[in-house]
Parts: structure tokens; C-alpha cells; sequence
């Protein structure tokens, strides 16, 4: 890790309580990283939608398994990372929440909203053999004050079908 | 935040005024109660006003969607009244927009149930 790198990182429990402190946490992160009040709703809610995943479809709400929540900022990007104690998935398995047949889903639109939000996102298999959500947003650049700071790159959001 | 939701009615239309957040736990299942409720009384027209919501999360929009099937699968109507600009932007990007009849004006809303 760079030398210039800033790292955090907290063991969650699975419970619901975890998904707004995971949010605060990393919402303070931002704001003072600079991010602007609409880039820190969309990493919040990134955020959220990252620990809800662990929360109910990794873990499966067990209480003896934790969320493993962690943040760096390096000079150019804040990374967040939320990893499982589950089984893993792959995002091609994922179904497209936009398609005709899932609009009315009332599930299975975390992995939509996070790509939709952020610069970058992954899923990765994880130390403890769970889903590693690995997402990112470009800082804002230096004197940057704009509240309405611009969203992720997919303005459009791309889904795997 | 919390959520909070209490209901009016408006002639035959029940508008349901909520404010807070509708997320994961206490707001998503109050959302969930109260819709329920209306239906067990017999209120099949139901309007949520969201102009004091602005954040909702996956979460929340599945219990909007439920909702709406809940209501719909009884022949009745949910339609949404005063989105804020974040949760119109979410609705525009899950395209649930399409779905669901959004107003910005109560008495418009209300006369388009009859």
C-alpha cells in the first residue's frame, strides 16, 4: 500500500444497525476527503447497498458471521471495500433489474445502484471465501467546492445482463 | 432520520403523508404496515405524498413496489405525490418512473382516481 494511502477499517456485526453506521463512516470519510453533498449521497448509498448485500445475501442476516468494512483514500480515489463471510457470488448471475420482467422485483437492486454510482465496481471471491464488493470514486480535484459534485462515469448505468 | 407516515383522506382517496427516510428496517417496515392497514380497511386508493423523503434505498424501493402490487392485486391504486429530486432521479434510473403515476399537484392526483 502507498505510503500516501489512508486506511480504515471495522468489523461489523450482522444486523441491520450495521448498514447506517457503515454509511456514517464512510460518509465522514468523504466529506472530509472534499467530496461534494451529492458525491457523498451517492457514496452513502453505495455504501448502504454495499453492507445491505453482506447483510442479507452473503451473510444471510446469520449473527455469527461479520462485515468486514474497509476504506482507503489515495491520492486520487476513496476505495471502499465490504466483504461477506458467505459463499460468494458472480455478477454475471445477477439479474438485470432493469429488465421488463424484474421492474417489479421487490429485490435486486443494490449491485445497480452501486455501478450506477460510483466510478469503478467489482466483486471479487474474498479472504474469508465471501464476496468482496470493491467500488471507488475519483476525489474531486483540489479547490474543487462544488456541492453538486458529478456522478459516477456510468451517468448511464451499465448492468451485465 | 426515521420515518413517520400519517393518513388523510381526500374524498375517496387515502394520502398518506410521509417524511423520513425509507430505508432498511424501521422506515421500510412502516411503509410496509401502514399500506397493509389501509388495505385491511378497505382503502384501495391510496396516494403517498414523499414530499418530506429524500433518500430512499434499494430497500425502501422494493417496499414501494410492493406495496403498489398489494394494492394493484386488490383492484385498487397507489400513485406517488411530490417526489424530491432524489428519489425522482432513483425512480428515473431503475425506471420504476414508468411505473408509477407521479404528480406534483394533490388535486390532480386525487381527481385522477376517479
Amino acid at each position: 500500500m502507498a505510503s500516501d494511502t489512508k486506511h480504515l477499517e471495522i468489523t461489523l456485526e450482522t444486523q441491520v444497525e450495521s448498514v447506517n453506521l457503515a454509511e456514517e463512516m464512510c460518509l465522514r470519510v468523504a466529506e472530509a476527503a472534499g467530496f461534494g453533498e451529492d458525491d457523498c449521497y451517492r457514496i452513502g448509498m453505495s455504501v448502504r447497498e454495499g453492507v445491505i448485500n453482506a447483510f442479507h445475501y452473503g451473510n444471510k442476516e446469520r449473527p455469527d458471521k461479520k462485515i468486514h468494512l474497509a476504506v482507503d483514500l489515495t491520492a486520487d480515489k476513496m476505495i471502499i471495500h465490504v466483504l461477506d463471510e458467505g459463499t460468494g457470488f458472480k455478477l454475471s448471475d445477477v439479474p438485470d433489474p432493469l429488465a421488463e420482467e424484474n421492474l417489479l422485483s421487490t429485490s435486486g437492486r443494490g449491485i445497480f445502484l452501486m455501478r450506477a454510482f460510483m466510478d469503478e465496481f467489482d466483486v471479487v471471491s474474498g479472504r474469508t471465501g465471501g464476496a468482496e464488493i470493491v467500488m471507488s470514486k475519483k476525489l474531486p480535484a483540489p479547490g474543487s467546492t462544488s456541492p453538486n459534485g458529478q456522478g459516477g462515469q456510468n451517468a448511464t448505468p451499465q448492468q451485465e445482463a | 432520520m426515521s420515518l413517520h407516515a400519517t393518513h388523510r383522506d381526500a374524498g375517496q382517496v387515502t394520502v398518506v403523508d410521509l417524511s423520513g427516510r425509507i430505508v432498511l428496517g424501521d422506515g421500510s417496515a412502516l411503509l410496509r404496515k401502514t399500506i397493509r392497514g389501509l388495505l385491511g380497511d378497505q382503502r384501495k386508493k391510496i396516494l403517498l405524498n414523499l414530499a418530506d423523503v429524500d433518500y430512499i434505498d434499494s430497500s425502501g424501493i422494493g417496499e414501494l413496489v410492493s406495496g403498489f402490487t398489494a394494492v394493484k392485486n386488490q383492484s385498487g391504486d397507489l400513485k406517488l405525490l411530490h417526489l424530491t429530486k432524489k428519489v425522482r432521479d432513483l425512480l428515473q434510473i431503475t425506471k420504476l418512473y414508468t411505473v408509477f403515476d407521479v404528480f406534483t399537484d394533490e388535486n390532480t392526483a386525487v381527481r385522477s382516481f376517479d
